[in-house]
């Protein structure tokens, strides 16, 4: 078997199984650890395709970033496993259907004429001093300009919803101005009293 | 030499390009261990001094043998693990802390063409081992099943995924000048320009053009490793040790080892950043890894430096700085020199 190859099955061995405990597993920060584990064999077949740009984009966004705040909230939580229990029956036919469809598309892609080998065949080797980060830079920023600006536009207005749903104004709050702090200067602070010496 | 290491490459046949990479990774994993140890010796001394100390003086010939002690001491100790801890997380996290810290440095250049793994996207890489740092501490503050380390956990997630921001887009600007990912492309890209013709290197080093970006990516690597004056996270006077509180032995010594060896992983990216990495600072003199070695312990005494100076910040006061301080700071700063760039008055062209 060749070395590649062995590779693969290392990580995407792994990777199935973690995927299958964050359903599984009972704590749920251990799902959320058991979903970094999947994220972050992903990125290593990612880099076996030798896109290591997204590879590597793949662990900073979704390990470095969504999943760090994702463990922070659950670790918060007071999770109480019976009630969640209650409400499996009800969910159940949502999720099946969920389930369903899913299963449905991936197996109209993957198993339909279009991605077949025939189809797409394996491309060329990549020659020297290619770079994955500089094809993809333009791409994005030349051909695909105008999709691109428009997701980070929404993406703009989704982070702009975010923080003006949860901001709210509280009464008597208190809080320090940094600037008012960084104003004041002696003479606001200390008096100086001119006094004769007291005896007893 | 090629002679004579061929019985050896004979010896392991197929296997001998794991053999040689291991050996490579000994190589550099085993003088930073020695790294780590005697920076523990050395910022015991240099506080020591700030404070008309002598620091420690006892084991061995000057104090220098303290670190040997120390860590003996600490392999000799027991692995206590709490009886209401989460067993298996609470041995993961010191070990998910000390290797993200050792994974990094196979990226980092030592000299021209002395680097481990010399890939395309190093900093990439970088930025995406160390953002995953956070996990030691969060796992172990989680997993000790306590309220002080728990608090720590929470203070480190929120303090290291936000100075990680700044530090991103301060590396945005070295990477906009140099037009590379690679570290070793970074460090030539700063060898050549007007200064750099006139003998005068030091100048043309990304220092000076990306000053605050500089400042900047100095600031948030003290926050990033968790050191004083931004050491909420294990503030002895709040949270006791944060997220170590519970730990004892080599289990600590691995927080220990991490935290000193990001420690220099800071320092020595930001010689080869900003620094021009193994370039001398003057035309006539050679280029070689002692001038890395010098800059890096050169800032790693400014890291020493801050811990005995300043105050520990307060924890609104952190926020503060990473969120409305440094991220318009290197927002504008990124906008500025893609500008500049683009301008006629570029200078790298």
């Amino acid at each position: 078997m060749e070395f590649k190859t062995f590779v693969f099955y290392f990580l995407a061995v792994i990777m199935v199984f973690a995927a299958l405990r964050v359903i599984t597993v009972r704590n749920p920060v251990h799902a959320a650890l058991f979903l970094v584990l999947t994220f972050f064999n992903a990125g290593g077949i990612w880099l076996l395709l030798q896109a290591e740009f997204l590879a590597i984009t793949l662990v900073m966004v979704y390990v470095g970033a969504v999943m760090v705040l994702f463990l922070f909230v659950v670790m918060m939580l007071d999770i109480n496993l019976d009630r969640i229990r209650e409400g499996f029956w009800s969910y159940l036919p949502v999720g099946a259907l969920v389930g369903v469809l899913i299963l449905i598309e991936m197996v109209m892609v993957l198993g339909g004429r279009y991605f077949g080998l025939d189809a797409m065949p394996t491309p060329p080797a990549a020659q020297e001093g290619y770079s994955n980060t500089r094809e993809l830079g333009r791409v994005l920023y030349t051909d695909f300009v105008y999709p691109f600006e428009l997701a980070s536009l929404v993406l703009l207005v989704a982070m702009i919803a975010a923080v003006a749903l949860t901001l709210r104004k509280r009464k008597g709050v208190k809080y320090v101005n940094p600037a008012d702090q960084v104003a004041v200067r002696r003479e606001g602070r200390v008096e100086l009293v001119k006094m004769s010496a007291e005896k007893e | 030499m090629e002679g004579f290491l061929q019985p050896v490459v004979d010896l392991f046949g197929p296997a001998w390009p794991a053999v040689w990479t291991l050996i490579k990774i000994v190589a550099v994993v085993a003088p930073l261990m020695g790294a780590v140890a005697y920076l523990t010796l050395a910022e015991r001394k240099v506080i020591g001094y700030m404070q008309v100390r002598i620091g420690p003086n006892r084991v061995g010939p000057a104090g220098l043998l303290q670190p040997i002690a120390d860590g003996v001491k600490l392999l000799l100790k027991e692995i206590i693990v709490p009886s209401g801890s989460n067993k298996g997380l609470f041995i993961l996290g010191p070990i998910l802390a000390i290797a993200p810290a050792l994974a990094a440095w196979s990226v980092v250049p030592f000299d021209d063409g002395l680097v481990l793994a010399n890939v395309n996207a190093g900093l990439l890489f970088l930025l995406a081992i160390t953002s995953m740092e956070v996990y030691g501490v969060i796992i172990a503050g989680w997993a000790s099943n306590s309220k002080y380390p728990f608090l720590g956990a929470m203070r480190a997630a929120a303090q290291m995924v936000s100075y990680e921001v700044s530090m991103g887009f301060a590396l945005i600007c070295v990477l906009l000048i140099s037009a590379s990912l690679n570290l070793t492309d970074i460090v030539h890209s700063q060898g050549e320009g007007r200064f750099h013709d006139m003998g005068l290197s030091f100048l043309s080093w990304n220092w000076l053009p990306l000053l605050p970006m500089f400042v900047v990516y100095l600031i948030s690597g003290i926050a990033e490793t968790n050191r004083a004056p931004f050491d909420v996270v294990e503030g002895e006077a709040e949270v006791v040790a944060g997220h170590m509180v519970e730990y004892s032995g080599m289990t600590f010594a691995l927080f220990f080892l991490a935290e000193y060896a990001n420690m220099i992983l800071v320092s020595i990216l930001t010689s080869v950043l900003f620094l021009g990495g193994w370039l001398s600072p003057f035309g006539f003199l050679p280029d070689g890894f002692h001038w890395l070695a010098l800059k890096t312990a050169m800032i790693l005494f400014v890291f020493l430096w801050a811990r005995a100076t300043f105050p520990r910040f307060r924890y609104d006061q952190i926020m503060r700085l990473g969120w409305k301080v440094f991220i318009p700071v290197t927002l504008v700063w990124v906008f500025v020199v893609a500008v500049w760039m683009m301008s006629p008055l570029s200078i790298w062209k």
